[in-house]
């Protein structure tokens, strides 16, 4: 039933909310055009209805919005975007209209962007290894088709700078048929063309889809864009066999737009006042990464989540870090002392590592070493926190060697160039050159065979 | 028939629905959503909808089945995946493809098969609620009982054998001068626990090869267990574990608001790996409830419901169930945002103010008991809570805390050094160490439960130790107070920490934790008196011995006896060398 019908019975709006009256049965989720009496229009959806009300979210700014002269025409649909392969190459609102100089794009086909649920019996487990060339991430937190990974970051942190290496170097990788959609949720005009000029830079922007909403775009519209991104992403995946990076940047300001409107529709408030369904809402953006049986592409999922004060205990790094496959985290003590990029493999981890490495995928010795790695790194911050304590002369023999690890391991492990890609087999050889500071007996992580096959005995 | 009024997310308010019960199931709309009636004003009821409620209107229409939410039990449930509300995800997918679409309605079970139906109960026998009819041996090890369904009281007129389908009769009971038609189905109202003779204190531990559980803090087959963690501490993996390794008859995996590749991990894994005891596929034993957090919410909230009631079902049967849900948190959320819609007063931390005793009633639903014909079996809960923040003091870790007896308090630091599973020794407990004390007597001998007490106050007297460390380095600790550190990490390292990953460590017997821990603190025993005959503790914390003793876990079970003596003469003999080399620097000077 697809009609259009017209009303001009606005009864209140009140931040992005308006309040139709008389309307008949409008349907839950509605589209509704909302005409200004300047020829504009803007769109909003229904986010409650009755008999003979809807009230209205809008995409968009409410000024200039007048009851008396404004009107509303439902749309007699759930919001659906087109989708096509044009849209390579081009660049779109957050609301999916496109504002680059060029022509309007045609569709091949339009789909709901709220999506599906994907079900579960229809996934196949995420397991190919991607390489990003980071030596950080490849070797410790290593990334596979079809996960979800955030970065945890914060303001003042080269989270920006991270994201475009691993797109730009994972792309250049990657088979013929890799794409990315990039969505630009809340940031500065400056972030946003920063990625634009390094995707054009690596001579990828023809494989890239972008949806900017800019810091002073309308917030609500931002409950949008990372859905019409994954709408296309999924076309792209499921329909036309790609394997899609889809980067979301920054979700934090995705969480205070949901917060936004959920206080204009004056709900109960849950932990420092955002929803109480933020779970469920966050979920049903970040679950739509995966890979399906039968399908050729994959959608696999970088999201940006800056956290508020540095704490990785707030709302939106605590519930994404509870629907994802793991975090990047990038250390603020790090980027301090100039390294980049400053991953912190502590507070780090990739849950579908184990199944996308070992022999065939990377190594045979690589989930021994990165486990050795973690600890004799977690034990080179209790030797660095001791020596702070009782002096780094006091510390005894075994602690200085940590130390020392904890050192090199930052300086030639973590640390790499913005243009360094490195090979998983490089990564794992300068692994063993760090743990070959270490004693033999020290590694009791590894497998007997790999110490014996890998373990650098002369440099000792 | 009713009629839509209003429409909020997953909340439907109808009218004209006068003579419709409280929880009852209705279709809404043209698209026949399923819904459930959680609150009745005057003609009006309020409708919480399983299925995405975009594109339904006003006006629509709303029909009540007049029944309760319920599941349906009959041989061919096992190994099966269900979503919420008990529909079978394969079949949604041959339905509607890789996508979940709505208003799907698909029979639980397969109705065609045929299973062979063998007789026990005798014509002209007495039957009640539960009485054995007979059973089908749905896969080798279970024998399904096909039990008289709630209701139906009097004595058997015909009992037929053979192959069945399963709504086929099998059996007609004269009852109040009527003859009722029984077939193998029955159907259970998911929100009511099942009716049993008694309830008992249960007197043996759930066996699930994990050290640090079966060891340090059991769970008896009956009780229940509190898992709280924050993300990333290994909540899944351990309940993962215990869903592969728990000697249970049968479990039932609640996937509640959970990542949906953690499903499909368990739908790819389970197939092929065995039950250590007897060999089979562990998909056999399985039943899944997948409602992962994409998938609607009130469905979700439903789901803890479903697979608690399918276990109360094998339970009657005398079976041990072993029933995960990860993570009653998300479940908790599901009702916390249908409170919200439906304006109720919020409590603390917006919950509704039933949650501690919705929480309650979950876990009293455990537990070991006679069931209505005799036979003995339990259900064994075991509850992932994802607290915010990592901070148990939210209201669902609390309110989980103050009914469960385990407390598998999961760490951030422990799972940050990568040390899996990462419970911690100092702060989790277990409440049924006294009742199965006995078991543990009669099964592993009175060293067991003294190596335990030993292990423990040694781990507690490296955490004190730890913390002088921190100030002044480990140099400055007597020789015995260095062994004693040692001693911790050792049984941290070597007995503790436990790889799910690792074919070999992944599941340990009874028998190995014995030796394995014993070993250890035989090794401490030996070192203590080393250092009492002078002997540095230097030379015996670089002892090479050590490297062999963290190698038991590579051990496979059927050489751990013959192994475990070896090393035992090599400790032996490393000790008596340090000690004569000792004695004989000493002469020297």
């Amino acid at each position: 039933m697809k009609y259009e019908i017209e009303y001009k019975t606005i009864e209140s709006v009140a931040g992005p909310l308006v309040v139709v009256k008389n309307v008949k049965n409008a349907s839950y989720n509605e589209i509704v055009r909302i005409n200004m009496s300047d020829g504009e229009s803007r769109t909003g959806q229904v986010l409650e209805t009755g008999e003979g009300y809807a009230v209205v979210q809008v995409f968009g700014p409410t000024n200039g919005i007048n009851i008396d002269k404004t009107s509303v025409t439902f749309l007699g649909d759930t919001f659906r975007f087109g989708v096509s392969e044009d849209m390579f190459g081009r660049i779109f609102n957050g609301q999916g209209k496109p504002i680059d100089v060029k022509a309007s794009v045609k569709y091949e086909e339009k789909f709901d962007v709220n999506g599906e649920p994907i079900n579960p019996v229809s996934r196949t487990m995420p397991s190919d290894f991607i390489e990003t060339g980071i030596s950080g991430i490849d070797g410790l937190i290593t990334l596979v088709r079809g996960q979800k990974l955030p970065i945890f970051s914060a303001s003042g942190l080269p989270h920006n700078e991270l994201t475009a290496q691993v797109a730009k170097q994972a792309t250049v990788k990657g088979s013929e048929s890799f794409a990315v959609v990039f969505a630009a949720i809340g940031i500065t005009y400056d972030d946003a063309s920063y990625f634009i000029d390094e995707f054009k830079k690596a001579g990828s922007l023809s494989r890239t889809v972008a949806f900017i909403n800019l810091a002073d775009d309308p917030s609500i519209e931002r409950i949008l864009t990372p859905r019409i991104a994954l709408t296309t992403a999924e076309f792209l995946a499921y329909q036309k066999g790609y394997h899609v990076l889809v980067i979301l940047n920054d979700m934090t300001n995705y969480a205070e737009a949901l917060r936004e409107l959920a206080s204009a529709r004056e709900e109960v408030p849950g932990r420092r006042g955002y929803p109480g369904y933020m779970y469920t809402d966050l979920a049903s953006i970040y679950e739509r990464a995966g890979i399906i049986k039968g399908k050729k592409g994959s959608i696999t999922q970088l999201d940006v989540v800056s956290m508020p004060g540095d704490d990785v205990t707030h709302p939106i790094p605590d519930l994404t870090g509870y629907i994802t496959e793991g975090q990047i985290f990038i250390s603020r003590d790090l980027a301090n002392r100039n390294i980049y990029p400053p991953i912190n493999p502590l507070g780090s981890l990739s849950r579908l590592m184990s199944n996308g490495i070992g022999p065939g995928k990377t190594r045979e010795d690589h989930r021994g070493v990165a486990d050795q790695l973690y600890g004799a790194y977690a034990k080179a911050q209790d030797a660095k926190n001791l020596s702070s304590v009782v002096g780094a002369e006091a510390l005894s023999d075994a602690d200085k060697v940590y130390l020392k690890f904890g050192e090199e391991f930052e300086s030639r492990f973590i640390s790499q160039g913005r243009d360094e890609a490195r090979t998983i087999e490089e990564t794992l050889n300068i692994g063993w050159d760090l743990l070959s500071m270490l004693k033999e007996d020290d590694l009791t992580r590894i497998k007997r065979e790999y110490i014996e096959k890998y373990y650098k005995k002369a440099s000792k | 028939m009713g009629t839509i009024e209003k429409i909020a997310g997953p909340l439907v308010v109808a009218r004209d629905m006068l003579g419709s019960n409280m929880y009852d199931v209705v279709k809404v709309g043209s698209g026949k959503l399923i819904g459930e009636v959680i609150q009745l004003k005057k003609d009006k009821a309020i409708i919480q909808v399983y299925e995405d409620t975009s594109g339904l209107r006003p006006g629509e229409s709303v029909v009540t089945t007049g029944l309760p939410l319920s599941v349906e039990l009959a041989p061919g449930i096992l190994s099966k995946i269900y979503d919420g509300v008990q529909r079978p995800l394969d079949s949604i997918e041959k339905i509607s493809g890789s996508f979940i679409s709505r208003g799907i309605d698909v029979s639980p079970l397969d109705k065609k098969k045929k299973w062979k139906f063998v007789a026990q109960a005798k014509k002209g026998a007495k039957v009640s609620e539960n009485s054995i009819l007979g059973y089908v041996q749905e896969t080798e090890l279970i024998k399904h009982y096909i039990m008289v369904p709630k209701g139906v009281n009097g004595t058997i007129e015909k009992i037929k054998e053979g192959n069945f389908a399963i709504e086929d009769e099998i059996a007609t009971v004269k009852s109040n001068g009527k003859t009722i038609s029984l077939n193998m189905i029955q159907k259970r109202a998911v929100r009511s626990p099942s009716d049993f003779k008694n309830k008992f204190a249960s007197a043996e531990p759930l066996v699930t090869g994990q050290r640090v559980v079966d060891t340090f803090f059991p769970v008896s087959k009956g009780g229940t267990a509190a898992v709280p963690g924050p993300f990333g501490s290994g909540k899944t993996v351990i309940q993962h574990q215990l869903a592969k390794y728990s000697d249970a008859d049968i479990v039932v995996y609640i996937g509640c608001g959970e990542r949906g590749n953690e499903m499909t991990e368990v739908l790819v894994e389970f197939p092929e790996l065995l039950d250590p005891k007897t060999g089979k596929p562990l998909m056999e034993r399985t039943v899944l409830i997948a409602n992962t957090s994409n998938m609607p919410v009130a469905a979700r909230e439903a789901s803890i419901y479903t697979g608690i009631t399918i276990a109360e079902y094998f339970r009657d049967m005398g079976y041990n169930i072993a029933l995960m849900a990860d993570s009653t948190s998300r479940w908790a959320e599901a009702m916390r945002e249908m409170s919200a819609r439906l304006e109720e007063m919020p409590g603390e931390e917006a919950y509704p103010a039933y949650l501690p005793k919705r929480l309650a009633e979950f876990y009293e639903r455990a537990g070991k008991v006679e069931s209505l014909n005799g036979k003995i079996g339990s259900i064994t809960i075991i509850g992932a809570v994802s607290p915010a923040g990592g901070d148990i003091s939210e209201p669902v870790s609390q309110g989980t805390l103050r009914v469960t007896k385990t407390f598998w308090a999961l760490d951030q630091a422990l799972a940050s050094s990568r040390h899996f599973p990462s419970i911690n020794w100092l702060t989790s407990y277990s409440l049924y160490l006294n009742a199965l004390h006995g078991w543990y007597l009669k099964n592993r001998g009175e060293e067991f439960p003294a190596n335990r007490r030993k292990a423990m106050s040694l781990l507690q007297r490296e955490g004190e130790l730890k913390d002088i460390v921190q100030l002044v380095g480990a140099d400055a600790l007597p020789d015995s107070e260095r062994v004693i550190l040692e001693m911790g990490r050792m049984i941290r390292e070597d007995f503790l920490r436990q790889s799910a990953y690792d074919l070999i460590d992944a599941y340990t017997s009874m028998e190995k934790q014995h030796v394995m821990l014993g070993m250890i603190l035989y090794f401490g025993k030996r070192a203590e008196e080393a250092v009492k005959q002078g002997v540095p503790s230097d030379k015996i914390v670089t002892m090479k011995v050590r490297a062999d003793i963290s190698r038991m876990k590579e051990w496979k079970e059927d050489t751990v006896a013959s192994q475990s003596k070896k090393l035992r003469e090599e400790i032996d003999s490393a000790f008596n060398s340090l000690i004569k080399e000792e004695a004989i620097a000493a002469k020297n000077q």
